[in-house]
């Protein structure tokens, strides 16, 4: 088949028919095995209990192991790398601390379905349950964190172990699944075998779906006037959206498409309403709020979107698409419930739309009319800053505009993460990357980083916020040593934005705790250029409209190290719409001041 | 509220009971009571579970039992479909006028004595829990001193398994 001049060498074969299977230690099993995977990239920190598996590591060809400087960093790393490509994700930190410091980034996963498979190692059997050093139950503090979890004490065990856990992790519903490997099974030898025996009786996740349920959404969707796609992050992960924007075309429905969803559906879409949610555009929460028919996809109904959810859509029936059975009617009775991979479930319903559409013709066009007339009243803006300091709308607006939408954006969380989900246009999915159900500050660094190691033709952000830059600003050396260019644009309001917002709003202005003197008219600690230019960086600071674009092209054009951008913003700014917590997503607040009160929160 | 009995057919493995028990607590299901032991197949365990919530909630606990790895197949049992037994030893108060009365309720419930002394008997019962309970109330003039019960065993009637089910593709 291949006319390629050069010979490419064939896969390993570790267990030639016949003969013996080779003999190695369990360290060497675990670098064969990623090997074998087909894994590339692994994000990770050495320490006592996981050094056996370092030294093949070195050797490896394959597998390139980029040293990050805190083992959070190696987590959010791989679940940026899984999330701007698909591909699962893989970070490796030793026992004790190194694993413990691996736990958020865990959690992350957990919450945002990325296809997460983390390796740690684990004290000597022997010395197991002694309180050893540097010995933590990792695999019992995760319990609640991962999809699954595994303990191996016995070398024999670590290929199939690891190719059960790469399964798991990228099957079904992805997620995080851990794997702890004692240093005594490291350091033992055991034979290889290739391809091992996965044995998993209690694993079968359900993808294909019920042709009868199938069916009965269609008829719905066709009786429905004022229908929906309420869009979720499955989409992206089930790399539905092809068959998403058939969907949509054929039934004419709007689209809202979630926090997790950005770029599941193109914003320059004409059906596409915006975000939905506490910070969504108001047509998209009113739709959702009016809707006869929910068309939940990959969407998990999250109190976020959701606001008090009794009080959510009331007078909308719900077919709800998951891949998880656990997640439909969890919070919200569907009355089509339909299990299986929102890829092939979206194929089969536009199959069953048409058939239907043949007997009943849709109506929505009223629909329409009233969404566009919500459209045109509040379309998505912002109020220009009271104290002349830059808009941080703006700036973010500017980077999604200049960069395009092949770039991929990560961002951290708070106010600069809803900005940059409501402002930037995402075209493609995997475009957008963000901690959306932990909500985890420090995301956005790491996250980059991984992204760009998949991604590397591509322009990767980090939008971050100085608090959040705070956290994990540690792997901009990670990236300057390792070649991994990413641009960095801080959001810089001096701020914990989102929480002095609250502050604002619900606390009387009271400002506890919230203000980082970096900002303008502070003593600026640290000085985020000066911290950038430590780290081998560009570093570059704007303070006025001005220098924005010149900034953002800048930093586009330096590609032979990472770039920080300090944008020194207003602190007064606010994200706007708002549903407060605690009421019907009905009480959406357009701007401050532009709907009924509320002073309340729970 | 209503107790629902659940059989779960479960992998052998380290933790196990740790992520069961785990997923209750985490998610907020009451756990009445929990009986775990060998099954009929080797490497696989048995876990009876009472468990205190609404039919809707019910629906979450199963799926999200359904999620953990280990778990292979979850049963609700009918308590008119299934035989449902539990077990307690009770250490009851006796001197020389109530021993004969507390043997006579012991013989009435079909229990028995497993342990004598001269001002105590250790008596075993089984049964399901509406037995149990008047057995108790009948003891408890006596002097109940110490109990020790076991989780509900449930069994579906008839001749089909669980793990037939499971296994028969």
């Amino acid at each position: 088949m291949s006319a390629d001049p050069i010979p490419t060498p064939p896969p390993r074969k570790p267990a030639a028919s016949g003969s013996e299977p080779e003999t190695i230690t369990g360290a060497a099993a675990v670098v064969r095995t990623l090997e074998l995977l087909g894994i590339d990239d692994i994000f990770g920190l050495p320490g006592g209990a996981i050094l056996p598996v370092y030294d093949p590591l070195m050797d490896s060809t394959e597998l390139r192991h980029i040293l990050v400087r805190h083992e959070q960093g190696a987590g959010h790393a791989a679940e940026g790398y899984a999330s701007s490509s698909n591909r699962l994700g893989v970070c490796i930190a030793t026992s004790g601390p190194g694993a413990t410091n691996l736990v958020t980034a865990i959690a992350d996963a957990y919450m945002d379905s990325v296809p997460l498979l983390a390796i740690t190692g684990q004290v000597f059997s022997t010395l197991m349950g002694t309180d050893a050093f540097q010995e933590a139950d990792i695999v019992g503090i995760t319990m609640p964190i991962t999809k699954h979890s595994f303990l191996v004490k016995d070398p024999k065990d670590i290929p199939a172990t690891i190719a059960a856990a790469a399964h798991i992790a990228s099957t079904g519903r992805p997620g995080p699944v851990l794997v702890d490997i004692t240093k005594d099974a490291q350091q033992a030898t055991a034979p290889f075998i290739w391809p091992p025996k996965i044995d998993l009786p209690g694993y079968r996740p359900v993808t294909k779906a019920h042709g009868k349920q199938v069916q009965a959404a269609a008829q719905l969707f066709v009786e429905a006037k004022k229908p929906v796609l309420y869009v979720g992050g499955g989409v992206i992960r089930a790399q539905a959206s092809a068959e998403l924007l058939e969907l949509a075309e054929l039934t004419g429905a709007p689209v809202v498409t979630t926090l997790m969803a950005r770029g599941a559906f193109p914003d320059s879409h004409e059906q596409q309403l915006g975000m939905p949610g506490m910070h969504g555009t108001v047509p998209a929460v009113l739709a959702l709020q009016e809707s006869d028919l929910l068309i939940a996809l990959g969407a998990r109904f999250d109190d976020r979107v959701t606001g008090k959810a009794e009080l959510f859509a009331p007078n909308a029936k719900v077919v709800h698409v998951d891949v998880d059975p656990a997640e439909i009617s969890k919070i919200r009775i569907a009355d089509v419930p339909i299990v299986g991979d929102a890829k092939d479930v979206i194929v089969d319903l536009v199959a069953a739309y048409k058939a239907a559409a043949a007997e009943t013709a849709p109506d929505i066009a009223d629909w329409w009319t009233y969404l566009n007339g919500l459209r045109e009243e509040f379309p998505l803006g912002y109020a220009p800053t009271t104290d002349g300091l830059l808009a941080p709308q703006y700036v973010i607006q500017r980077i999604g505009e200049i960069t395009g939408p092949e770039g991929v954006f990560a961002s951290g969380v708070g106010q600069h993460q809803m900005w940059a989900a409501q402002f930037i246009k995402y075209e493609r999915p995997n475009s957008w990357l963000n901690s959306g159900g932990a909500g985890t500050m420090g995301y956005s660094v790491p996250a980059a980083m991984g992204a760009k190691v998949a991604q590397p033709d591509r322009d990767v952000w980090a939008i971050d916020g100085d608090g959040c830059f705070q956290m994990t600003n540690q792997e901009l050396a990670t990236c300057a040593i390792n070649n991994i260019p990413i641009k960095v644009a801080i959001i810089n309001n001096s701020s914990l934005g989102m929480v002095r917002q609250w502050q604002t709003l619900f606390y009387d202005g009271r400002y506890s705790n919230t203000d980082l003197n970096t900002g303008h008219d502070t003593i600026r600690v640290p000085d985020f250029v000066k911290l950038a230019e430590a780290y081998g960086c560009l570093g570059i600071r704007v303070t006025s409209e001005d220098e924005v674009d010149a900034a953002i092209k800048l930093a586009l054009e330096t590609n032979d190290r990472p770039v920080v951008i300090d944008f020194v913003v207003s602190a007064d700014a606010m994200v706007w719409p708002m549903v407060p917590q605690g009421v019907s997503n009905s009480y959406v607040q357009y701007a401050r001041e532009h709907a009924p009160s509320w002073d309340e929160e729970d | 509220m209503t107790a629902h009995v659940l059989s779960l057919l479960v992998e052998d493995k380290p933790g196990l009971l740790t992520r069961v028990a785990g997923l209750f607590a985490r998610r907020g299901f009451n756990i009445q009571s929990l009986a775990v032991g060998v099954s009929e197949i080797d490497g696989l365990s048995r876990i009876t579970v009472v468990v205190d919530v609404d039919t809707l909630p019910l629906e979450q606990v199963t799926k999200q039992l359904n999620k953990l790895v280990n778990v292979i197949k979850i049963v609700e049992l009918d308590p008119n479909q299934s035989v449902q037994r539990e077990h307690l030893l009770i250490k009851v108060r006796v001197d020389n006028t109530t021993r004969s009365q507390v043997l006579e309720a012991v013989n009435l419930f079909r229990a028995r004595v497993v342990d004598v002394s001269t001002d105590a008997l250790v008596i075993e019962v089984t049964g399901d829990s509406g037995k149990t309970t008047a057995f108790l109330r009948v003891l408890e003039p006596y002097g109940i001193k110490e109990i020790a019960q076991s989780g509900l065993l449930a069994i579906g009637r008839g001749s089909k398994s669980i793990s037939e089910r499971v296994f028969k593709n």
